[in-house]
Formats: C-alpha cells, sequence, structure tokens
C-alpha cells in the first residue's frame, strides 16, 4: 500500500470515529442526564434508545429547509458549515494511539504529525467562532445577534487563558508536536506518579479546562446559546440540518476537545506504569493504545456531561470577570514560575 | 458582601434613560423565559436594560365579568384558572370570602382538611417556582427532583377530590370528602421525600458558587419601596417585612397551629428563593400539626354545612384575603340578593408585584430580566384574569 | 376607640356615609376630597398599605330598584317620576390596610356618569399605577395625573368599557358603536 492510500484510510477512520462518537454522545448526554434527575430518557428506539440519534437524524434532515426572508442568504449557509467544519479538522493532529505494524509496515496512529500541533488547534477553534457570528449576524434577528456577538467576545477572550496554559506545555515539553508530547509523557514523575501533564502543570490542566469549556460553549459557559434568555442564541432562527450541523458540532468540538485534553495532560495512549508495547503483539499493541486513549477521552466527555447538569449558568459580565481578572493573571503566573522553573532545572 | 453587591446594583440603576442609540428588544409573549403569555419591551445598552415595560392581558379571559353572570358555586370552576400553580388556594379564597358574605362558619374538619390541601398546594406552588428559577438560571436538575415531589402531591390532590390541576376543591359551606385513606399512609413517607427533595436541591443551588453569583444581590428591593408598590408573600418577605396574613389576621385554624415566617434582608433574588424554600418547610410542618388536629376529631365529623340549594346572600359586600403562595390573594364580593354575585373583584398578587418590574431590573443585565421575572412567579391566568 | 370612632374623628365632614357588613367597614368620601381624605386615612388613621382599587358599575342595581318601585306603586295610585339628578352611576372602592393593628377599610367615591374623572393617587402609593389603568379600562374613568394612562389589560384600539354592565356577555359588544372602518 502506497503512504497515501494509508492516510486516506486513516482520515477516513478518525472522521467516522469521530462522527460515531459524536453520535453516541448526543445519546449520552441525554440517558446520563434523565439518570441525574430521575427521568428515564430516550428509551424506545432500538436497544436502550440507541437508535435515537439516527431517528433525530432522520428527523432534521427530512425538516423543510427554512431560510428567512430579510437573512443574508450566503452567509445563512455559510454559518453552519464555517462552524461545523474545523471541529472536524482540528481531530487531524491527534494522535489517537501509538503505532501498529500491519503487513510489516509500521503505521502511526495520527493523521499527520504537523510540528506545530498546538498552533494548528488554537487556529481553527478561532475560526470556529465565525461559524457563530456570521450565522448570528446572517439571521438578522436580535436574539441571535446578540448570541454571536457573545460568542464572540466568549470565545476570544476564553482564547488567551488557554493559549497561556498551553505555551507552559509547550515550555515543559519543548515541542509544539503532540506526538512529542505524548512520547514524552510516559514513565512516572517523583517516583510515585505517572509522568503525565497535569501532575507537573495542575494549574494549567485547570486554567485549559475552564477554558476548554468555554470554546464549547457548554454550560456554565453557554452563554451564546442560553435558551432562557436568547431563545437559542445565535441558531434562533436555524431549523432541519442547518441546525443539526450547530448541534452536532458542538458534540464533535467536545469529541476534539477532550480528545487534546488527554493527550496534553493524561498521556494520550499509554497507561501508567504499564508498557504495554513489552507484552503485546505488534497488532494488539496498536489496537489496545487506541483504546486506552478512548477510554481517558470517554471519562472527559462524561465530565462535560456531568458538569452541564449540575450547575447553573453565569452572566456575562461575570464570565468575562472570571476570564479577564482571573484565568489570564492566574495563567502568566502559571506561565512565569513555570518559565523560571524550566530555566533552573535543565 | 451581599449588602454591597445589592447597593452597587442600585447604584447603577441611575444611568441615562432617554430613549437614543438603544436597541429594543421584545421579550415575549413567546418566548421560554416568558412563562405563559407575559411580555416585556426592553431598551437595552448592550446587555444592560435601560427600560422594561411589562404588556399584559394576553390571557385575560374577563373571569370578572363571567362572574357576575354565574351563580355563586357555578364561579368556583373560574378560579382554579387563576393561579393555576395552587388552584386549591384560590378555591379556598372563594368559598371562604362566600362563606363570609353568608355569615357561616365550616365545620372544623372540614377547616382542617382545607388547610391541609392548601399547604399541600403551596408547596407545590414554590417547588415550580424554585424549579422554573433554576432552569432559567441554566440549572435543569434541581428542576426535576421538585418536579417529581409535585406529582406526588398532585397524586393526593386525585385521591381526594379527582383532579390535579384544576383542583375546584371543595364546596360554598365546607368540603366534599374526608381525607382518602391512602393519605394517612402516603404522607409519613412524603414528608420525607418532599424534604429530600429540597435538600437536594438546596445542596445543588444554595452554597454554589455560580449561584450565588448569580442571584444575591440581584434586584435588590428595600421593604418601604415594596410596600408603596403593593408588595406581598414571600416577595414582601423576602425585603424583610415580616408580613403572612396566615399570623396577622388567621383564619381557619392558622391561629391553632405554630409554624415560622421565614424572612430575607435584601430583597434580591437569592432571599426570595431562600423564602420559598423555608416557606416550604414550614408548609410541611404545618400539615404535620393540622394532621395531628385532624385526628383528634372523631371519624364522623360533618364536613359541610348544611346549605340551601341556591345560594342567595344578602345585600352587602365583603373582602377577604388569605395567603395564597405569592401573596394575598382577596376576594371582593358584592352580593345584590339575587343568585349571582353583582361584582367580583379578585385581588390577585402578582398583578401588584409585576407593576414594579421596570423598577425592579432597571440598570441590570438582560440574563437578571429573566432570573428576576423569574423569581416574581408571575402567573399570567391570575395577572390578567 | 373603635376603628369607626377614630375614622369618625379623623375625616369629619368627608365622612358621608359609613356602613359595616360582617365586620368590613365601608367609607363614603366626596370625590372632590379624594386626595384629602386619603392622605389623612394613610398619615392620621395608619392605613399605609393600598391593597387594592376597583370600579363598581351601579347601573343594574338602580335599574332594578326603579322596577320593584314601579312594581308596587302600579297597584296604587300613579305618582308622577321623580326630578332631579340620577344617582351616580359608577363606584371606585380604595381597599386599605394598616400594617400595625391589621385593620381593613373600604373607601368609596362614587363618579357620575357625565363626570368620569377621579384624581389619580399614584402619588400617595405607586401600587395603585395598574389598578386605576384596569379602572379606566374597565369602566372608563379617567385618572388626572396619571403617569400613562393607558388601557392595561384590553388592546389600544378597543373602543368600549367591557365591565360595565350594559357591555353584553355575548358578541361583540363594542360594536355598538363603531367610529372605524372595516375593510
Amino acid at each position: 500500500m502506497a503512504d497515501w492510500q494509508i492516510d486516506l484510510i486513516k482520515v477516513v477512520f478518525i472522521w467516522a470515529w469521530a462522527l460515531l462518537i459524536a453520535v453516541v454522545m448526543t445519546w449520552v448526554e441525554r440517558r446520563a442526564s434523565a439518570m441525574m434527575q430521575d427521568r428515564l430518557g430516550p428509551n424506545r428506539a432500538g436497544p436502550f434508545g440507541l437508535l435515537q440519534p439516527l431517528a433525530d437524524g432522520i428527523k432534521l434532515f427530512t425538516k423543510e429547509d427554512i431560510i428567512p426572508e430579510r437573512a443574508r442568504k450566503i452567509l445563512f449557509i455559510l454559518g453552519p458549515i464555517l462552524f461545523a467544519l474545523p471541529a472536524f479538522s482540528t481531530y487531524a493532529v491527534v494522535p489517537f494511539g501509538d503505532k501498529i505494524v500491519i503487513g510489516g509496515k509500521e503505521i502511526i496512529l495520527q493523521v499527520s504529525d504537523v510540528n506545530i500541533g498546538f498552533l494548528y488547534v488554537l487556529a481553527l477553534s478561532a475560526i470556529a467562532v465565525y461559524g457563530m457570528v456570521i450565522g448570528g449576524w446572517a439571521s438578522n434577528s436580535k436574539y441571535s445577534i446578540l448570541g454571536g456577538l457573545r460568542a464572540t467576545a466568549q470565545l476570544i477572550s476564553y482564547e488567551v487563558p488557554m493559549g497561556l496554559a498551553l505555551l507552559t506545555i509547550v515550555l515543559l515539553y519543548g515541542t509544539f508536536s503532540l506526538r512529542e508530547i505524548v512520547l514524552q509523557q510516559q514513565g512516572t514523575f517523583l517516583g510515585f506518579l505517572p509522568n503525565w501533564g497535569f501532575f507537573k502543570q495542575p494549574v494549567g490542566f485547570i486554567i485549559f479546562l475552564v477554558a476548554a469549556y468555554a470554546e464549547a460553549n457548554r454550560v456554565p459557559f453557554d452563554l451564546p446559546e442560553c435558551e432562557s434568555e436568547l431563545v437559542t442564541g445565535y441558531h434562533t432562527e436555524y431549523g432541519s440540518m442547518r441546525l443539526g450541523l450547530y448541534l452536532f458540532g458542538e458534540y464533535v468540538n467536545l469529541v476534539a476537545l477532550s480528545a487534546i485534553t488527554v493527550s496534553l495532560f493524561f498521556g494520550g495512549w499509554a497507561l501508567p506504569y504499564v508498557d504495554m508495547g513489552k507484552f503485546l503483539g505488534p497488532v494488539s499493541y496498536g489496537i489496545a493504545s487506541f483504546l486506552v486513549f478512548f477510554l481517558k477521552q470517554a471519562f472527559f466527555l462524561f465530565l462535560f456531561v456531568w458538569v452541564r447538569w449540575t450547575v447553573p449558568r453565569f452572566r456575562y459580565d461575570q464570565l468575562m470577570g472570571l476570564g479577564w481578572k482571573a484565568l489570564i493573571p492566574l495563567g502568566l503566573v502559571n506561565l512565569f514560575v513555570t518559565a523560571l522553573l524550566v530555566q533552573l532545572t535543565t | 458582601m451581599s449588602k454591597e453587591k445589592g447597593l452597587e446594583t442600585i447604584c447603577i440603576t441611575t444611568g441615562p434613560t432617554e430613549v437614543g442609540d438603544y436597541v429594543t428588544l421584545n421579550i415575549g409573549p413567546i418566548h421560554p423565559a416568558m412563562h405563559g403569555t407575559l411580555r416585556v419591551i426592553t431598551q437595552t445598552d448592550g446587555e444592560t436594560v435601560i427600560s422594561a415595560k411589562p404588556e399584559i392581558g394576553y390571557l385575560h379571559r374577563g373571569v370578572e365579568k363571567l362572574g357576575e353572570n354565574l351563580t355563586y358555586s357555578q364561579f368556583l370552576p373560574m378560579t382554579d384558572r387563576l393561579n393555576y400553580c395552587s388552584a386549591i388556594c384560590n378555591n379556598v379564597a372563594y368559598e371562604m370570602a362566600v362563606e363570609k358574605l353568608l355569615g357561616i362558619e365550616v365545620p372544623p374538619k372540614a377547616q382542617l382538611i382545607r388547610m391541609i390541601m392548601m399547604e399541600l398546594a403551596r408547596i407545590a406552588d414554590h417547588q415550580v417556582c424554585v424549579g422554573i428559577l433554576g432552569v432559567d438560571l441554566g440549572a435543569l436538575t434541581p428542576f426535576f427532583y421538585l418536579i417529581i415531589q409535585r406529582e406526588e402531591i398532585y397524586e393526593i390532590f386525585e385521591w381526594h377530590h379527582g383532579a390535579r390541576l384544576t383542583n375546584s376543591m371543595g364546596a360554598i359551606g365546607g368540603v366534599e370528602a374526608d381525607l382518602p385513606d391512602r393519605f394517612h399512609e402516603k404522607w409519613p413517607k412524603m414528608r420525607d421525600t418532599i424534604r429530600r427533595a429540597n435538600d437536594e436541591t438546596d445542596s445543588l443551588l444554595t452554597h454554589n458558587r455560580i449561584w450565588m453569583d448569580r442571584t444575591i444581590g440581584v434586584n435588590a428591593f428595600c421593604g418601604d419601596d415594596a410596600l408603596d408598590w403593593g408588595f406581598t408573600g414571600p416577595m414582601l418577605r423576602a425585603c424583610g417585612v415580616r408580613r403572612d396574613l396566615r399570623k396577622d389576621e388567621p383564619y381557619l385554624m392558622y391561629d391553632k397551629v405554630d409554624f415560622e415566617v421565614p424572612v430575607g434582608k435584601h430583597g434580591d433574588v437569592f432571599d426570595r428563593y431562600m423564602v420559598r424554600m423555608l416557606e416550604m418547610e414550614e408548609s410541611v410542618k404545618i400539615i404535620d400539626q393540622a394532621y395531628a388536629l385532624y385526628k383528634e376529631l372523631p371519624d364522623d365529623a360533618p364536613l359541610m354545612k348544611k346549605m340551601p340549594k341556591i345560594i342567595r346572600p344578602p345585600e352587602g359586600q365583603i373582602y377577604h384575603a388569605i395567603e395564597s403562595p405569592n401573596g394575598e390573594l382577596g376576594f371582593f364580593i358584592k352580593s345584590d340578593g339575587s343568585d349571582k354575585p353583582y361584582r367580583i373583584k379578585i385581588r390577585p398578587p402578582c398583578y401588584m408585584v409585576y407593576q414594579a418590574f421596570e423598577d425592579l431590573v432597571k440598570g441590570e443585565m438582560i440574563s437578571d430580566l429573566i432570573a428576576c421575572l423569574s423569581s416574581l412567579n408571575v402567573i399570567a391566568g391570575e395577572l390578567d384574569r | 376607640m373603635s376603628l369607626k370612632e377614630r375614622i369618625e374623628g379623623i375625616l369629619g365632614r368627608d365622612l358621608l356615609e359609613l356602613t359595616e357588613f360582617r365586620g368590613d367597614i365601608c367609607v363614603e368620601i366626596p370625590k372632590n376630597r379624594v386626595i384629602q381624605a386619603l392622605t389623612m386615612l394613610k398619615e392620621e388613621a395608619g392605613f399605609d398599605f393600598l391593597s387594592d382599587l376597583f370600579g363598581i358599575d351601579n347601573l343594574d342595581l338602580y335599574t332594578k330598584a326603579k322596577k320593584k318601585k314601579k312594581k308596587s306603586e302600579d297597584d296604587e295610585a300613579q305618582e308622577p317620576e321623580e326630578k332631579g339628578p340620577p344617582p351616580p352611576r359608577f363606584e371606585v372602592i380604595y381597599l386599605l390596610l394598616s400594617l400595625s393593628t391589621n385593620e381593613r377599610l373600604m373607601v368609596k367615591v362614587r363618579v357620575p356618569e357625565d363626570d368620569l374623572e377621579l384624581p389619580s393617587i399614584t402619588g400617595l402609593w405607586r401600587a395603585a399605577n395598574w389598578p386605576e389603568r384596569e379602572v379606566f379600562d374597565m369602566f372608563g374613568v379617567r385618572f388626572k395625573g396619571h403617569p400613562n394612562l393607558r388601557r392595561l389589560l384590553m388592546w389600544d384600539e378597543f373602543q368600549d368599557h367591557p365591565l360595565r354592565k350594559d357591555y353584553p356577555l355575548e358578541g361583540k359588544g363594542e360594536e355598538r358603536h363603531l367610529n372605524y372602518d372595516i375593510a
């Protein structure tokens, strides 16, 4: 097999996988929230209601596609696409496993090991803002524009602390490549802890996590949609599959963000204390590393759901206050301390 | 901490008032946070509310006009449709007003059953209000914990008089049925589940940092202003005025039970929430005591006063008010001696509260406007009548 | 000193009538002394809380009384109909409450049909704002000095006053004196 064929297979696999997780996430979200709220949740379509997302998909596809009369049509169509695409593309740099040997050929389980993986992730998450703002603007509705404005302010202000948190990781590992970072997290730290970014950089992790929730528009930071105030914010006027793209893009975004969290702070595909490569065959090792990665990712996906159904929502000014007055100073101090420690220890 | 925050919010309200470069945002009558059919026309400067004009009348059904053309007994089901979250309180308020007009007193057993049912309705009403407040602030989960308990309460209503939401409980002169047998087994269990649901809500919300930030100091209101605007009930008590018609003008057998009147301090959303949470606990206590009094009565004690088939009160006019979950719910009835009331005027509690809405939310943010509206528990049915 | 005596002492000449029914005291005050009388009640008698404000249309009461009278007179000799101005058709009732003593008081003002105007008491209690608008909406009594006297429950283009006794229960009563065209 030529290299491009392998790449193509990887791309198709990872997109399909991301899509599948996102679809299952919509089901998990409903069932888990139902469990938390003493309800049953969707349980009619298929076993345990597992086919519910499929039914929803069919419903969204077959609904009438309405573009409001006064909307700006091209931008209105562009909005959801701009929102969903970057979320999918982020997955290209995520190392979802170590490597697998098939037919004597070593395949790296990552679509592309870009050496500026970080910047790529940040750049794409910045593009996703356009999806919301354009959608909000093009709808020609006041609730939408307010949602779009909130989205702009929120995402731009939370990119700064996120960048600061990521910078400390760069300082620590000396590379922008996500794969390199995962490889450097093998072994133990201080003799007994896994050598994870989380233990080396706990403050950075917290800042990153909070910023990630804000980037993903999840409660407590779901102000751009905020159904009780702005109806549903930037996608108030959307219907049928365009709305579906917005809703779905959000879940794909969650999948990507949790994958990055795992890669940066929780050792990616590697198990702590155990070197799976020593007692597993080359093929089974590849699969095992992928599964380990998935399990870690699943925990963070569930955390997203867990938090969403537990806490109330912030107010707009409080959100900005948290970003600019708490996270950014904290991130700067953390960056300074990390830089100092890195300088002293090397 | 909270006091300073309250002052801060009051200071912001003296901002610019002229209509210029502001955005007019029409919230309602179809909007997820406008419970029922409320409408607020706001002028906003960014996210700050410059003015908020409530428009009402979208659920106006002419209940008072209908009352003039129905007999006294026929009007009873109309009262269900006022505050549909606690229809029993409306029923009893109306029945008691007519009984006052007739100058009769209902048997003690009927009084106790009314009390028990009314307090259950009060709990149900507060549960909905607190739950909806959580939903509007983004916390959906407590709503379900509370609504499950409300279903249990509705179950009791169904056993007793066959209806869940629009109860039409009792009749002029008493109540139609004794407490159902299943109530005696159900209540001791339900008391605990209600308390547990409240505790769970409390642990999810009260000391949650985000919840405190969202509610403490938000549209704080002082007691004198509240009295000037005609506030009653939990909204007035949250402002620090200890006033409860169950204590001040005792009716039924409220003077024979022992309960506290929870009072807030700053009149902000948090205080309203806390007052409602504490009142639920007090209501549970009242039901316990009323049930103990009920147990002392013989099984065959009368439930109804002997009433004529067609009620013809003497000429005259009376006003009678009770403490409904939202505040003072009064019925003014003028009789001309015929079988129909000459004039019925309902004094709904949230009517007076909602007219102060602009004063409450001016200078705050859109999110606070939503929080304020939910905490006021404005019910369109009794607002528009 | 009982409440009755206190009110008699405070209102003095402004007290036109005092009735009591089932413990509810109702006093009538003259139309041109509304503000003064209510201020006295608020400041001297301690009725510091406005519970409610609403109107009553007495049209049916008068027609009924007339009919009764006619019936009884028919049997006897015909008497000429009484002359003089008709009794005031509308009443506005202010429900006052004393927070310190928990006493309630109804204050009644009669408003004749040809002079449907009362001073607004929004300066005394802001709570009177919407109730006054409602009375205007439902009975057509205008309140002088009200900050925003628009219809409250009915829509702005509505023509009639639905709680008046001559407004029919069925049908579109306002079309009786329709003064706009329907296309």
